[in-house]
């Protein structure tokens, strides 16, 4: 792929804010990503740190009274973060297509699953019949890897077990063919077994329909295995972004270095786990500078006077002072 | 660690069956049968005194159902479980650690009251001056402030909320945690922290633990030894380093094989395909052959038997 082609995404300096009798709370601040077409772009991130608030601000699913306070979100070079709510209901589904965590609850447990695909696919594709939405739910249900689709298209959710309802709703977040996929921990819910399996699909399909995908997970075994760059969040702010296999094996932000020390490695045995010690500052209490310079080992006096945006790395970027003129 | 070698624990052949039948009415109605889960079958473990023995396995494989039956929150249908004596001569007192940090603390409680309810209720202190010293003790021993025990649970967070819980468990001086799942809900750089204190405490105190989780790194961190579970049975049981370099069962290796490593990706995998079938009609013979790449009629007819290996490994499989 050319890096100089447009990318299917585009988040430029996203801020989001919550206005409160307190104060305004702000959950995301000063974001910027990009992904191209048929790449996965995987954000990580603590509980809090902002990335689902980042899947929900793209697909203009933030909770009142969550706000786009600044900046801007292109799909494809269109700008979609000021249109309305009903040319935004057609952006969702037909174009950005999401995945969630809970396959059970992203289903109508009413309706069995063809339906919901014959009508998620005749709400997108004008024109199309009843028999052909329904054939071309067989043919989505078969590519994401469900057995015996001719009759299982007529089954309920609770017919399916966890791994094959989170194949249907990924069937559901392709029906359109959207150019963009919002994965939401689409692997938390799941056993490990299926979880590589999901993993997979994701990857394969992704590479087949030349289709981005974001996929927001706490996971770092899955980002490993799955996506080809990595965004690290924290407090709020993207603080890391770059190709996943430098990232996971010489991250340059003193967080990720951490967060990837901590976890527990499959091939040798530690005595004690490398710990970051404290945790995540709440949004009301993001410290001045940094918002990491508590907890970082190697803060200095800049880091508690002023905060660092992204800056270039060997092969990424991290919002570090380290890499820009020192901590002093 | 200073494991001895008599046990605390020892679990021998159990059995737990649930009715999950319909109720009377459409059984009769609709002319079905009682229906029954059998969530636990034959299992026997024995955990050494000062030990850690973990329980592995998906979703539904019974692991929690061991750890319920252990504290007695459930009552065995079959089978029995012997503590050892402890240090009062009394069988070892067992205390659990949950899941969910969010779920297991009483939302409306100060911390200081959540530690000392154990406190109270067994009556191990007499006076108020006496209960309030052993909580600021505790809320110290699991890396928290005195001051902390004046507040709320929700001013605290996950990783915060599940050092209460352990020192809760703690205000008994149990010899023995049952710990189900302890760091599943929580980040991974708290996650370090707590397993972390957990082995300290272990040392510290001479704790046993009993281990439940599905994360196979957490488990290799942890515990001295692994017993695999697959739909209500003990399919493999051996000493942690035995199984992390000679997986013998073949869906021990496909549980290794499939988990996400950060160190070595593999991108490529062949996906094992199928999953766990329901525990409600489990598969003939040996239960994980519908999914075994080494599966033959034998292993749909006749069960494989726990058998002991050389190394002190035990498997239940027919070409293990």
């Amino acid at each position: 792929m050319l890096d100089t082609a447009s990318p299917c995404l585009e988040v430029r300096n996203l801020v989001v804010e919550f206005p409160g009798r307190h104060g305004t709370l702000t959950a995301l601040n000063d974001v910027s990503l990009a992904i191209r077409s048929g790449e996965i772009l995987g954000v990580v991130g603590e509980s809090g740190a902002g990335k689902s608030m980042t899947g929900a601000a793209i697909l203009g699913l933030l909770e009142r009274p969550g706000q786009i306070a600044g900046g801007e979100i292109l799909l494809s070079g269109r700008r979609i973060d000021a249109l309305s709510d009903r040319e935004m209901e057609k952006v969702r589904g037909r174009e950005i297509g999401a995945i969630f965590q809970d396959p059970l609850t992203s289903l109508n447990p009413l309706f069995t699953v063809g339906a919901q695909l014959s009508e998620t696919i005749r709400q997108h594709i004008p024109g199309s019949s009843r028999t052909k939405a329904r054939a071309r739910a067989i043919e989505l249900l078969q590519e994401v890897g469900i057995p015996g689709p001719q009759e299982r298209i007529d089954h309920f959710p609770h017919q399916f077990s966890g791994g094959m309802r989170q194949r249907v709703v990924i069937a559901l977040a392709l029906a359109a063919r959207p150019r963009l996929i919002i994965a939401d921990e689409p692997t938390t819910a799941l056993d490990v077994s299926i979880q590589a399996q999901i993993s997979g699909l994701l990857r394969k399909l992704s590479k087949e329909h030349d289709t981005a995908v974001m996929l927001v997970t706490h996971d770092m075994g899955v980002i490993a295995e799955t996506a080809d760059r990595v965004a690290v969040m924290y407090a709020g702010r993207l603080i890391e972004i770059g190709p996943v296999d430098e990232v996971l094996k010489s991250p340059a932000h003193p967080y990720t270095r951490g967060l990837m020390a901590s976890i527990p490695a499959l091939g040798a045995r530690v005595e004690r786990l490398h710990q970051i010690d404290g945790s995540m500052p709440r949004l009301n209490a993001i410290p001045q500078g940094c918002a990491f310079n508590p907890r970082c080992k190697q803060a200095g006096p800049r880091c508690r006077r002023e905060r660092p945006d992204l800056m270039p790395t060997r092969t990424g970027e991290a919002a570090c002072w380290l890499y820009e003129g020192g901590v002093e | 660690m200073n494991v001895t070698g008599a046990a605390a624990l020892e679990v021998d052949r159990l059995d737990r069956v649930f009715d999950v039948s319909s109720p009377f009415l459409n059984r009769v109605l609709y002319r079905q049968g009682r229906r029954y889960l059998h969530a636990v079958n034959d299992v026997s473990f024995t955990v050494p005194k000062g030990g850690c023995l973990s329980l592995v396995g998906e979703s539904g494989c019974g692991k929690s159902t061991v750890a319920r039956l252990v504290t007695g929150i459930y009552r065995p249908s079959a089978g029995e479980i012997r503590f050892a004596p402890g240090r009062s001569g009394q069988p070892l007192s067992a205390q659990m650690i949950f899941q969910d940090p969010y779920a297991s603390l009483n939302p409306r409680w100060r911390v200081k009251n959540i530690i000392a309810e154990p406190l109270r209720e067994l009556k191990l202190r007499d006076t108020e001056a006496a209960i309030s010293d052993r909580v600021a003790e505790l809320l110290t021993v699991v890396g928290l402030s005195v001051a902390d025990g004046e507040k709320f649970p929700h001013e605290f967070s996950g990783g915060q909320r599940q050092r209460i819980s352990i020192a809760r468990a703690l205000a008994s001086e149990p010899e023995f945690l049952v710990c189900d799942e302890p760091t599943s809900a929580l980040d991974v750089s708290v996650q370090a922290q707590i397993l972390n204190l957990m082995r300290r405490l272990q040392d510290e105190l001479g704790l046993t633990y009993l281990f439940i989780s599905h994360d196979l790194s957490v488990v290799r961190h942890m515990s001295d030894r692994i017993a695999v579970m697959y739909l209500g049975r003990i399919v493999e049981q051996a000493e942690t380093e035995v199984l992390f370099a000679d997986p013998k069962h073949p869906y021990t290796r496909l549980l290794l094989e499939t988990i996400p490593d950060v160190n070595s990706p593999n991108r490529d995998r062949r996906t094992v395909a199928g999953e766990v079938p329901s525990p409600l009609a489990p598969p003939s013979g040996c239960t994980f052959h519908p999914r075994c790449p080494l599966a033959q009629n034998r292993c749909k007819t006749e069960r494989p038997a726990l058998d002991s290996k050389s190394d002190g490994a035990s498997v239940a499989c027919h070409f293990a």
